[in-house]
């Protein structure tokens, strides 16, 4: 029976399993065999498993009822051929030289050159293109790091994605420009988008990548992305997640790095807005002298929720990890943080370090901290450290004894807390881009509805010198 | 210049100063000596307006204004500047954009637009120059890494900077080695004028000898139980706190 108009229950499970039901030919019509197979097996996963639920660890500080009880549409149609995308996306970050890769409601957006083969043999396109036209390099990794049997959600993304983005880069490939990919969101109706990405770096490659979560209109929409990446030996993936969603998007980003022997991979996710986010990193040292570094910074307010889980699986020895997680919030805005480090029993001379601190403004914010050591070799450093608190009262009165006000001596020291994140982008004109966001962000200027999350200024300004000027307030 | 009459000031209801009475004309360096614990700090913090102390009695009266009730920043901005005895840290935020914001909330304060970018850079030359420091300050981070020395003299350059009617140092000279000693009292005797003054509150009479006190005061158990010429200091030297004891 049907509830009340206040008290409804959307069933999206069984709206979902509908779906794929009777549409699952067309889902997985350019499907490899092996893909299409995954499809099957991962929505049995699926079925099974339902969506997360805060009785599971992993799952404990972030319900997701809410979010789910949408009358929630899926399968969006791909963008038509004409499709102009600068029309709805503009990326104007100064002096910021980046290969755009757009996507429309998760559909690689240029429908008429689905895959861009460049001359130093980098491919960029669409999976779903990637998969019928090259089958065999996509088998080789699609499917093969992501956990369909850990992560229901994971595994619903598995059995209904239509598309994403491909990004091959081949052996002894440094690519010179950053690849930035944006995901808008753009339809009438509220969306449920499952988008799967697939990144592979060959042997002795260098890549910088920049994925841009944005939405452009402001109905309630659930995205539930996979991304699965490949760092071959010795190379480097330096990776930025900046994500600027308004407060009716729920962004569950899973991202699956597996690393081979001596590569190196950064990866730095910047939260500014979302109504809930939940950013899964999950890091395989796979082969000896690989290193991994895992940033993150988020600032929340209202009653956006934040969860950041981090699993690092050291398989290999003479490893290094590294996390460093800050997050100041405000208001009712609550945040969970999980660390869970894994040595097995071979990974000897590992080093793992993992930091996470938060500032809570009120005392209605809430954050959920977690550092999870699974340690099983005998030589191993690791250490963690979680501090929650406030702003420090020594440093307000100092401050505020130099003539600032108490607002603006707050701002200022909590820029100073996400300094120490932001000045981990190495990409220069990124990060004085990220470091104005933050800042705006602090002063309360920052709104969700401006385009892209890096496209906040509408005016282009170069001074650098005076990083933050508060007279301005 | 500044006038605290009778001033009584406790902390969580424990009585710290028990009726201070001090004038400070323009012009004139005074200094305030006394064993630990007898309030020092508290007497600078309390007229530099840090939140936890309770008046229960008297005024603090600056340039012909109460400042009791008054925030930490409106001090700042009517002319009051507080050297810290431990400066805090604040790192990723350079000096430069520190006391840029500073000088132009105070502007702000008074009606003034801010400092055009290039007359502040020139004026951050000139107070370096004129306080001798080498450290290329502008572009780092508050305090962060400084040494103890450092720290101080980053003190007395966001003095120059500010320019205020009434600095007080709180235990500047401090963990003070004889050549940043000399720097922090190079700079003070420098930013003497005939319209602005100087509280230096020290436990030795060291910084004593190169920055000259026209009147030294002791405070002992909340009061001051005397005060003198900077022979006083002297005395002190001398015969030590002990000494004071047993005349209070």
């Amino acid at each position: 029976m049907d509830a009340g108009i206040i008290t409804k229950i959307y069933d999206l499970k069984e709206y979902l399993t509908g779906v794929f039901s009777a549409n699952q030919q067309e889902i997985s019509h350019n499907d490899t065999p092996f893909i299409a197979a995954k499809r099957v097996k991962a929505f049995e996963k699926f079925s099974k498993a339902g969506f997360p639920h805060s009785a599971l660890e992993r799952w404990r500080g972030t319900d997701l009822t809410r979010a789910l009880n949408h009358e929630y549409h899926t399968l969006p149609e791909s963008p038509s051929a004409d499709l102009d995308i600068d029309k709805i996306f503009k990326c104007d970050v100064p002096h910021f030289e980046t290969l755009l890769v757009s996507q429309l409601n998760g559909w690689y957006a240029d429908r008429k050159n689905l895959l861009q083969v460049f001359p130093n043999g980098m491919i960029i396109g669409s999976l779903s293109a990637a998969s019928v036209k090259y089958p065999a390099l996509v088998d080789a990794h699609y499917g093969h790091y992501a956990d369909d049997n850990a992560e229901s959600l994971t595994a619903l993304n598995s059995a209904m994605w239509q598309d994403g983005i491909f990004i091959y880069i081949p052996d002894n490939v440094s690519v010179e420009q950053n690849i930035q990919t944006v995901n808008i969101t753009d339809f009438k109706q509220n969306l449920f988008l499952n988008t799967r990405n697939l990144v592979i770096l060959g042997e002795n490659s260098h890549l910088r990548l920049v994925q841009c979560d944005d939405s452009i209109n402001h109905d309630v929409t659930f995205i539930n992305s996979v991304t699965e990446v490949k760092i071959g030996r010795n190379s480097t993936l330096d990776h930025y997640k900046m994500q600027n969603k308004d407060d009716h998007t729920t962004l569950i980003n899973s991202m699956y790095f597996h690393q081979d022997e001596g590569s190196s991979l950064t990866t730095n996710a910047i939260s500014l807005n979302g109504g809930l986010i939940r950013n899964f990193s999950h890091i395989t040292l796979d082969g000896p002298h690989s290193s991994a570094s895992i940033y993150g910074l988020y600032l929340m307010d209202r009653y956006q929720h934040v969860d950041n889980q981090v699993y690092i699986n050291h398989a290999a020895p003479d490893c290094e990890s590294r996390e460093l997680f800050k997050g100041v919030l405000d208001d009712h805005a609550s945040g969970v943080f999980n660390g869970h480090i894994k040595v097995h029993r071979d990974a000897q001379r590992t080093n793992a370090f993992q930091t996470n601190k938060n500032i809570l403004l009120t005392d209605k914010a809430s954050i959920d901290t977690k550092p999870f050591l699974e340690i099983y070799a005998d030589d191993v450093k690791c250490s963690h450290g979680a501090t929650i608190g406030q702003l420090d009262a020594e440093a307000l009165f100092y401050i505020r004894s130099r003539g600032i006000s108490e607002a603006n001596a707050k701002i200022l020291l909590m820029y100073a807390f996400a300094a120490e994140v932001i000045n981990k982008i190495s990409i220069s004109e990124l990060r004085l881009r990220m470091d104005d966001m933050v800042k705006k962000r602090l002063r309360g200027e920052l709104s969700q509805c401006e385009q892209c999350v890096l496209n906040c200024s509408t005016h282009v300004h170069n001074k650098v010198e005076f990083a933050i000027d508060l007279a301005k307030i | 210049m500044l006038s605290i009459r009778n001033l009584k000031v406790s902390i969580k209801g424990k009585e710290i100063l028990k009726g201070i009475n001090l004038e400070i004309n323009a012009g004139e360096v005074h200094a305030i000596m006394g064993p630990n614990g007898t309030g020092k700090s508290t007497l600078a913090y309390v007229i530099a307006g840090r939140e936890g102390y309770e008046v229960t009695e008297g005024e603090i009266i600056f340039k012909g204004r109460n400042l009791v009730g008054l925030s930490a920043e409106e001090r700042a901005c009517e002319g009051l500047f507080l050297g810290f005895q431990y400066p805090v840290e604040i790192p990723g935020v350079s000096i430069t954009n520190f006391l840029r914001t500073a000088i132009n909330e105070q502007r702000k304060y008074h009606g003034l637009d801010p400092v055009p970018a290039a007359e502040f850079l020139a004026r951050m030359e000139e107070k370096k120059k004129m306080l001798e420091l080498q450290e290329k300050l502008a572009s780092r981070s508050v305090n962060e890494g400084f040494s103890g020395g450092e720290k101080k003299k980053n003190e007395i350059f966001q003095m120059a900077m500010l320019e205020p009617s009434l600095a007080i140092l709180d235990e500047t000279d401090s963990g003070l080695d004889i050549d940043a000693l000399r720097i922090v009292a190079t700079g003070v005797n420098k930013l003497r004028r005939p319209d602005n003054a100087t509280i230096v509150i020290t436990h030795y009479q060291r910084l004593l000898e190169y920055i000259v006190p026209d009147v030294v005061h002791v405070l002992f158990d909340g009061r001051i139980v005397k005060s003198g010429g900077k022979e006083l200091a002297l005395q002190l030297e001398e015969k030590g706190y002990e000494w004071i004891r047993n005349e209070a």
